[in-house]
């Protein structure tokens, strides 16, 4: 949004509370318009108006609101929406939440100033995501393949390594028999100063890539910030992926605190709470972010989205992982037990899923077997998961021969298809290797969901 | 019209002042924009309007315009295969228009207004006869599978005047005069009707026909009858929108509509990529010549969600109203619920559970109650129906919810998604334990013209599952060698149901669509192969051997046997089953 109106400036703040201040409403104000708040000592927040009356006016002061004097700060109205600066020129830059250069490098000269809250897709325009990306994780690829113009989450606990697997994905990501233009926009949400410095550093280091745009929000920076954060880092994405038809992957770390600087900001407009105090509009909110990966009928790029979001207390029920998990196309789910086991990636491959998976995978695109395969993996170590349990309650002794392949079985599944290296990289046809490795481990007459064809071409008793 | 003024903002929440003498679900225009909203509430001169566009940059003092006019729905040729959007916006005609991404403000008329399309006027009618509100006064081939019925519009009756010849018309031209009392009432290939009010209808009728889905474990354990309703709860990653976007695909009615209600776009593309390339088995013709698509998805306006439920079950009437059996899925009726809260939090109006309004339980009604098979008005008589699946995205997968809660309270068949069946990969994810339909007394008639009995196996199944559920608590406590035989045995069998009978695969090229004839010949494999089994046990075979014959293996891949097939399949399998227990008896005790 353009507004022509001349800027307006005011000073009579009513009350000050939280991150909100209370003004008397002057005449043309208008609803989600930027404002900036300027202290006595000359300092300058940006802040939006989020409700608008013909008495009063309401400020969410990105920023907060200390130091704000209800006498001598002032507010001037800017007339528009928040936009931020863009060029094809971010590559390696860093910027912190409201898209601001904080490396000391010079400004960023726009090629256009972009709303950060972006306009939804056509859903008519959108293009089904069918092409696979090679993440060279045998859990990912295998079994839960990403797509690109997917949003695919990593559900982790506190403690558990998604940094580490979230930058082996950046780094070995890619999508077979392409050279196509490929970028990183990395957003930092509120973690700590070390988390935000490994990523930077990892990303920075991987070799292949040397487009990557960080935005950084780390936690000591001011919380309401933080509700900006991923969406400056989504609207630099599209024009990239847009405009410049570049392949982007978004990384966000960690939705759990954009939710609860959410939570933060509902409480303090004494909102109506829902569950657990998020604010019943969490799931439009969240939306809002998550829906601005795909891809486009006509354009050449496309965005992929991976937040990383930790469960509270590992809860999968919590209304954050909850939310996301209605919204996104799946979920990677870490396993605190596969962690302790020294798994690494421990993914959780029962609770995990890649709803797009079935568009990206067979014939031309992994391999023409990856889908039975797949689905008789999962089986199977659903099987021996169930069977470990029931001997952990009535002994193995009265296991059948049968049972003590599939326990086998399932410890084999977590030792040589999960487990990997950090730097490992497996290509797909090595992944389903591995997994008809594994599954000729059990009877033959087991493998119920493999048609015989593929039992016959790629089963090791018959190959060689 | 009334002129008022923009009084306050809040999000999608717009109060506007000077609006006396408007009212309650008025359409309005909104700022220099002309975002278009509905009076939801009226207080004094105030007027509080749900705008379903963003209301970003709408400042105090803008103006807004009354329109005198409901939310109404532009009813025609020029729906069958579209997408639109909550506010019937056709969405594929807006892409070429704006390009693909969604700006406000933006109008376009929901009918093409530029398309011609062959009138054939119905032979029976006589000039100076007497027609009243739809009477069926011509036809229209919208696509080879579907006839368009062009009605008297309500509101019109007297004596027909005109009626032009076979021909090619626009929708806005005026195809037909009907006088009544020296007034002349022009009828045009379309009408309008308000979204939230119901279409007249003669009387209801007695649901009793099965809603044939090809889906195993709805038709044939948990049925929903033509005009009926039913709720599908899941909790996210249960393959909800999966099972509804196969029920859409496949159920045997002339007209399906699928709205995605704050959903995922990338879910509602392949839809609509799908549809394009699947084709329906009853005409070998492209599903979408069928269908039409109504899409808002989660990150579009969340005021309009409501309108897409809406704007649905109005087009399902009305092509109800020509004699049509329709479907109606709605994906997800808690994203609706959840913007009737937003919406109603900001009208500071007192919550009920959970922070939802009230009148959440009578909106729901509102909409669930509008299916139903039903005698319709107008000539030459006729009946349809609309089916409503409603699904419902409980937090936490908790069912306690109020939005999962109201609407058992209206539906008649619960189509209970199980995420930790959907974690073991057994699709679709339907619990046999907590699903139930109300339906089942209605239907058994319809399903008596087989020769064997559905009821009966019906009940069997249920039996077997249930008994599986008590068994499977005792193994858990003492291990399956705790067991006797016979219940070994039932567990055995139910593992058939639940492997080889109830996972059905929404993708595989036989298996996603199975007629009913095919599935209760399934049932009667399995119920005929537990039979035997349970008799030669009696005569002291052992288990093991009964579970080494190849007959097994046979009954566990004869989803894949394609329909034509079946009842030869059917037929060999039998007496296959019959033989080898035979012999297995002569073998073991003989």
């Amino acid at each position: 949004m353009n507004y022509t109106l001349s800027i307006k400036e005011l000073r009579s703040v009513l009350s000050a509370k939280g991150s909100l201040l209370f003004i008397k409403s002057i005449p043309g104000v208008r609803y989600s318009e930027i404002v900036e708040v300027v202290l006595e000592s000359g300092e300058s927040r940006l802040g939006q108006v989020i409700d608008v009356s013909r008495d009063a006016t309401v400020i969410q002061v990105f920023g907060g609101v200390s130091e704000v004097n209800v006498k001598t700060s002032k507010v001037r109205f800017k007339g528009e929406s928040l936009r931020i600066p863009v060029s094809s020129d971010m590559f390696g830059r860093v910027m912190d939440g409201l898209g601001r250069p904080i490396d000391g490098g010079p400004n960023i000269i726009p090629e256009d100033f972009l709303d950060i809250n972006g306009v939804p897709i056509n859903p008519a325009s959108r293009l089904p995501p069918s092409e696979f990306i090679e993440t060279g994780v045998s859990s990912i690829d295998g079994l839960l393949s990403i797509v690109r113009g997917q949003k695919l989450p990593i559900f982790s606990g506190s403690g558990l390594p998604h940094n580490r697997i979230a930058t082996q994905i950046v780094r070995q990501a890619r999508v077979r028999g392409s050279e196509e233009r490929f970028a990183v926009v990395f957003a930092a949400i509120g973690v700590t100063y070390e988390d935000a410095y490994y990523f930077m550093n990892s990303l920075r280091t991987a070799s292949t890539i040397e487009n990557v745009v960080s935005i950084i929000n780390t936690a000591s920076a001011p919380t309401i910030e933080r509700i900006a954060t991923p969406r400056v880092a989504l609207t630099v994405a599209e024009f990239l992926a847009w405009r410049y038809d570049t392949h982007v992957l978004v990384l966000m770390v960690d939705i759990t605190n954009y939710c609860e600087a959410l939570r933060e900001l509902s409480a303090a407009r004494e909102e109506v709470p829902g569950r657990r105090g998020y604010p019943g509009y969490m799931y439009t909110d969240l939306a809002t972010i998550y829906e601005r990966a795909g891809r486009i009928n006509g354009k050449k790029g496309s965005i992929t989205q991976m937040p990383i979001l930790t469960m509270p207390d590992d809860d999968i029920t919590h209304p954050i992982p909850d939310l996301t998990g209605y919204i996104t196309e799946g979920q990677i789910v870490l396993s605190r037990d596969l962690f302790r086991k020294g798994v690494y990636p421990p993914v959780d491959v029962l609770l995990s899923l890649s709803r797009l998976m079935k568009d990206g995978i067979g014939t031309g695109k992994t391999r023409e077997d990856h889908y039975q395969v797949f689905m008789q993996l999962v089986s199977a170590y659903a099987e021996g998961q169930y069977l470990r349990e029931l001997t952990a309650i009535v002994g193995s002794e009265s296991l059948s021969d049968r049972d003590r392949k599939y326990l086998n079985f399932a410890d084999l599944f977590e030792r040589r298809f999960i487990n990997q290296g950090e730097f490992e990289r497996r290509s797909i046809e090595e992944t389903l290797n591995v997994g008809w490795d594994l599954l000729a481990t059990l009877p033959e007459d087991e493998l119920k969901l493999i048609g015989v064809d593929y039992i016959r071409k790629y089963h090791p008793k018959y190959r060689s | 019209m009334v002129i008022g003024k923009v009084w306050r903002v809040s999000g999608p929440l717009v109060i506007a002042e000077n609006m006396s003498g408007s009212m309650i679900y008025e359409v309005v225009y909104i700022g220099n924009d002309a975002l278009i909203g509905e009076i939801i509430g009226i207080q004094g001169d105030k007027a509080f309007i749900q705008v379903y566009e963003d209301t970003s940059g709408v400042s105090v003092g803008e103006p807004v315009e009354g329109s005198g006019k409901l939310l109404s729905a532009e009813l025609g040729p020029g729906l069958i295969g579209k997408v639109f959007d909550g506010l019937q916006r056709p969405l594929s005609e807006l892409e070429v228009l704006i390009g693909p991404f969604v700006k406000r403000g933006v109008k376009a008329s929901s009918l093409p207004k530029d398309v011609k399309w062959f009138f054939r006027r119905e032979k029976g009618l006589e000039i100076g006869s007497k027609v009243g509100p739809n009477d069926i006064i011509g036809y229209v081939e919208e696509t080879p599978i579907m006839t368009h019925k062009i009605m008297v519009p309500h509101g019109v009756s007297g004596y027909l005047k005109e009626v032009v010849g076979d021909g090619d018309y626009r929708v806005d031209e005026v195809i037909a005069r009907v006088e009544s009392g020296g007034k002349v009432f022009n009828i045009k290939m379309y009408q309008e009707w308000p979204i939230r009010k119901s279409r007249p209808y003669v009387r209801r009728l007695e649901p009793t026909e099965l809603l044939i889905t090809g889906t195993r474990v709805l038709d044939a354990l948990f049925p929903v009858a033509v005009g009926g309703k039913a709720a599908v709860p899941g909790g996210f990653g249960s393959g909800k929108t999966v099972l509804l976007q196969t029920l859409t695909k496949w159920s045997r009615t002339h007209i399906n509509i699928y709205v995605g209600c704050g959903e995922r776009g990338n879910e509602m593309a392949d839809a609509l990529h799908s549809f394009k390339k699947l084709v329906d088995p009853s005409s070998g013709r492209p599903l979408y010549e069928k269908a039409i698509f109504i899409a808002n998805t989660s990150n579009m306006p969340v005021a309009a969600r409501e309108t897409s439920v809406f704007l649905g079950a109005t087009l399902g009437e009305y092509f109800r109203d020509m004699g049509y059996d329709v479907l109606l899925v709605a994906d997800s009726t808690s994203r609706w619920a959840e913007a009737m809260r937003e919406i109603s939090a900001r009208m500071e109006e007192m919550p009920g559970e959970e922070g939802f309004p009230a009148y959440l339980g009578s909106r729901l009604a509102s909409f669930y109650e509008r299916s139903g098979r039903v005698e319709c008005v107008g000539n030459p008589s006729r009946s349809g129906s609309l089916t409503i699946f409603g699904a419902v995205s409980p937090p936490g997968a908790d069912f306690s919810e109020p939005v999962t809660q109201n609407t058992l309270r209206y539906i008649g068949t619960l189509i209970s998604l199980d995420v930790s069946l959907a974690n073991r990969r057994h699709f679709p994810s339907v619990s046999w334990l907590l699903s139930y339909s109300l339906y089942v007394d209605n239907v058994s008639a319809w399903w008596s013209k087989f020769n064997t009995s559905w009821s009966e196996l019906r009940r069997e199944f249920l039996r077997l599952l249930q008994k599986e559920a008590e068994l499977m608590e005792i193994v858990r406590l003492v291990g399956p060698d705790a067991l006797p035989d016979q219940d070994k045995l039932i567990l055995e069998v139910s593992k058939m149901i639940r492997e080889d009978f109830l996972q059905q695969s929404a993708y595989h090229p036989i298996d996603s669509y199975s007629p009913p004839e095919k599935t209760l010949m399934m049932m009667d494999i399995i119920l005929k192969y537990y039979k035997k089994a349970y008799d030669v046990l009696l005569q002291g075979v052992p288990l093991v051997s009964i579970k080494e014959l190849p007959i097994r293996a046979k009954i566990s891949r004869m989803k894949e046997v394609s329909p034509n097939e079946f009842s030869k399949f059917y037929v060999n399998i039998v007496n296959e089953i019959e033989e080898s227990f035979n012999n297995l008896v002569k073998g073991v005790v003989g």
